[in-house]
């Protein structure tokens, strides 16, 4: 028999507690065969978030820090600082690094921390139950935004992608979605090339993954994939912010 | 032996240095010493005060509320501090600038007329070690040798010319009080 | 070694190095700065790390991913940042990690001041952020104290996988006195087996957490802390007791003001009355035992706790007393610092009352 599909061993055997139809599975999967491939299993920390992503230390088979909610960039700063030869990355939501952790990722952006931020945007706080998160589309329908979101009230969604960008520290910048089998594929190139820029010594990089979330966003699965194509992408557009890892 | 002192005056006239370098004077001399600075705003150029304590003993309050002198460099600090001084303690006036007198009758004043003393050496800056000269000259809380190697270690090797200079100032502050001392 | 004067905060810094620590996160606060100056001065120098961070949020979170990954670690703040720093600790509590956290008390509550104060006695001794736990709390009453004490926190911090406090008010911070770096023999201490470092298949993996989402898991943390910090009550208490034999009234104070009250009693021992001294210098675990045999004395008739605060630390003094004889309080909140004649005045006046 040929094997067509190995699941990659940076990966524990632990099933996974997401939804159906969730995009996390897909970005676990992505950024544990990056680690795989690229040999740093043995040297990467990994610092999960406080969102639907927080016993993401019972998946990857990596050493672990869970983070306070929206801290773990600072967090990991002090553990690169410490093992600089670490290869350490920080995987969050929306809700944590958008809004409670705004000050943490853009200063280490701005330090140019060697660290790797794998930024999940799905439009909502996931875990709490469904709130507007700073990335929540103008007029998307929240449990904290029933009537959709007013951008008279509370702004228009937040790029934090094209923020980071602009920062000098941030060496590598892109987003990308989980949407459909090719932008899968170049998903993957994505968080590869921000871990190489770690390895390389770079600077700060950041992948943006849009990402779904059909149970919060009251969609089937295939119908929240579609929602990321429709909607999100047109707001949020895809494509390299900022590369300078050829300098 | 125990001297517990307040050093008082604007910013710029030196008064937190002087109040170190009885410190480290005491310090070099074996004894037990605290300097503890008042701190905050009025660091930028409003009145400026440290205490100090030198003792045979170890330090118990390095708070001074009642001291046994009182060094005034301007007018609002003995407005100020002449009420703290201990009855039999001493009070030092810097008498170029403040020409008020004293009211106390229960303590030991003296007055240093600190800025002439700066200005027949030249260099108005040393008008604090005149009446520290003064202070040493009155209480004999440490030998002003002790002073000067405290200048040195502050001054760093390079600026070790300027310490003549200190000493000569020190030495007219000395003076000023002698006839004064009862 | 020759003596060396030193203002309270620099020495604090040095005597950290001293003590091992390679790693400083902080933020600008007075009346502390200069100890994070010190840090950066001397960090690059010694191949350690000095970062001002964008937070003082940011800074203990620093502190957790250091600590996280087994290095010696400490921040510094005073009143306001501390407040901010506590989601933080709660955190590395949780986690059970080591770290050493230096507050440099000033008045509050809010902005407050920037003068000394004694405010935070409660933030520090109770826990201060959210759970059930407890720091060990160390308050040095003089400039060569907290070098020594630099040496015991980061030890005790390791031994017990706990953040430790140095609490301290602005004047320690700003006095200079004379200090003396002594060499320490260097304790054993427990291996950090748990820190992250990469997993390369030879242990199990490093999981730093404080997330329990079972009941039963997360009440099996709290027994072990628990456990941990009824042995560190058993065997940490430090406390000095100062003409405590004999004495008619007992005063009992912290830090600094413990110093004025020195003076106080000084004179009213020249007024021919007899009054002792107990000062704790872990006010967690607080000296309990030690203050009730020392009131248990047939000569002593009273206790005066005397605090910048409001009476925070004259809390557990009751507690442990436990109404075996009379108590009273003298002192202010915000950040009035008492006068040793003041204290004085009020042990006369209270003891003829």
């Amino acid at each position: 028999m040929t094997t067509v599909f190995k699941k990659t061993p940076v990966l524990t055997d632990t099933i996974m507690h997401y939804c159906p139809g969730c995009g996390h599975g897909i970005v676990h999967r992505l950024v544990a065969e990056v680690i795989e491939e690229l040999g740093i299993q043995d040297r990467t920390i990994a610092f999960v978030p406080v969102g639907c992503a927080v016993f993401g230390y019972k998946y990857f088979a990596v050493d672990c820090v869970e983070a306070a909610h929206g801290r773990a960039p600072a967090a990991a700063t002090g553990t690169k600082r410490v093992n600089p030869n670490n290869i350490v990355f920080t995987y969050q939501g929306d809700g944590d690094l958008a809004s409670i952790g705004a000050a943490e990722i853009v200063h280490a952006a701005h330090r140019g921390e060697k660290i790797t931020t794998i930024f999940i945007n799905n439009a909502i706080y996931g875990m709490t139950g469904g709130q507007m998160a700073p990335t929540t589309l103008v007029g998307q329908k929240t449990t904290t935004s029933p009537y959709g979101r007013d951008p008279e009230h509370c702004g228009k969604p937040l790029r934090v992608a094209e923020m980071i960008a602009t920062i000098e520290g941030a060496a590598y910048v892109e987003r990308v979605a989980v949407d459909c089998t090719p932008n899968i594929i170049k998903a993957k190139a994505a968080i590869k090339k921000a871990f190489q820029c770690q390895i390389d010594g770079k600077g700060f990089s950041l992948v943006e993954v849009l990402s779904s979330c059909p149970t919060n966003w009251g969609k089937s699965p295939a119908e929240a994939m579609d929602w990321i194509k429709s909607d999100m992408i047109p707001y949020y557009p895809l494509g390299v912010k900022k590369d300078r890892t050829n300098e | 032996m125990l001297w517990t002192n307040i050093f008082a005056g604007f910013g710029g006239q030196g008064v937190l240095l002087i109040g170190q370098l009885l410190a480290y004077a005491g310090m070099y001399e074996g004894k037990n010493v605290s300097w503890l600075p008042s701190y905050g705003p009025e660091m930028r150029g409003g009145t400026a005060n440290c205490s100090v304590v030198v003792s045979d003993e170890p330090v118990a309050s390095p708070c001074i509320n009642m001291a046994d002198c009182v060094i005034a460099m301007n007018r609002p600090s003995l407005d100020k501090f002449e009420a703290n001084v201990l009855p039999g303690g001493k009070l030092f006036i810097n008498s170029s600038i403040i020409d008020k007198k004293a009211t106390r009758t229960d303590i030991d004043v003296y007055y240093v007329p600190c800025n002439e003393i700066a200005d027949s050496l030249n260099n108005p800056k040393v008008g604090n070690m005149a009446m520290l000269g003064a202070y040493l000259e009155a209480t004999k809380a440490v030998d002003s040798k002790s002073v000067l190697d405290a200048l040195l270690y502050k001054l760093g090797e390079k600026k070790a010319h300027l310490i003549p200079l200190n000493e000569q100032a020190i030495e007219l502050g000395k003076a000023s009080v002698r006839d004064q001392i009862k | 070694m020759a003596k060396k004067l030193m203002k309270g905060c620099e020495a604090i810094a040095e005597a950290a190095i001293q003590a091992g620590c390679r790693f400083f996160f902080g933020y600008p606060i007075t009346p502390q700065n200069d100890i994070p100056e010190y840090m950066s001065a001397r960090m690059p120098k010694i191949g350690g790390c000095f970062l001002q961070a964008e937070s003082e949020v940011a800074a203990i979170n620093m502190v957790y991913g250091a600590a996280a990954a087994g290095a010696r670690v400490m921040t510094s703040s005073s009143s306001p940042g501390v407040s901010l720093k506590q989601e933080g600790i709660s955190y590395i509590a949780g986690a059970e990690l080591p770290c050493v956290v230096c507050n440099m008390m000033r008045g509050g509550p809010g902005l407050g001041s920037i003068q000394p104060s004694q405010g935070d006695y409660f933030q520090a001794t109770k826990g201060g952020g959210h759970g059930d736990y407890h720091l060990i709390v160390l308050a040095p009453s003089s400039v060569q104290e907290a070098v020594d004490l630099m040496h015991n926190a980061f030890d005790l911090a390791d031994i017990y996988r706990t953040p430790v406090m140095l609490l301290a008010d602005g004047i320690i911070g700003q006095m200079m006195e004379p200090v003396e770096f002594h060499e320490h023999e260097q304790k054993e201490l427990p291996a950090k087996t748990w820190a992250v470092t990469g997993w390369k298949g030879d242990r199990p993996r490093s999981i730093v957490n404080s997330l329990y989402i079972e009941v039963d898991e997360l009440q099996e943390m709290n027994d072990r802390l628990q456990a941990r910090y009824k042995e560190i009550q058993e065997k940490e208490v430090m406390v000095e007791q100062y003409k405590t034999e004999g004495a008619e009234v007992i005063v009992c104070a912290y830090g600094t003001v413990a110093r004025i009250c020195k003076s106080a009693i000084a004179l009213c021992e020249a007024k021919g009355v007899k009054v002792g001294l107990v000062r704790p210098i872990t006010i967690w675990p607080f000296p309990e035992k030690e203050l009730r045999a020392v009131m248990a004395q047939p000569s002593v008739k009273r206790e005066i706790t005397v605090e910048i605060s409001a009476g925070q630390m004259h809390e557990d003094v009751r507690l442990a007393i436990n109404g075996m004889k009379p108590v009273d309080f003298y002192g202010k909140p915000g950040s009035y610092t008492p006068t040793a004649e003041e204290i004085a005045d009020y042990i006369l006046k209270t003891r003829e009352a």
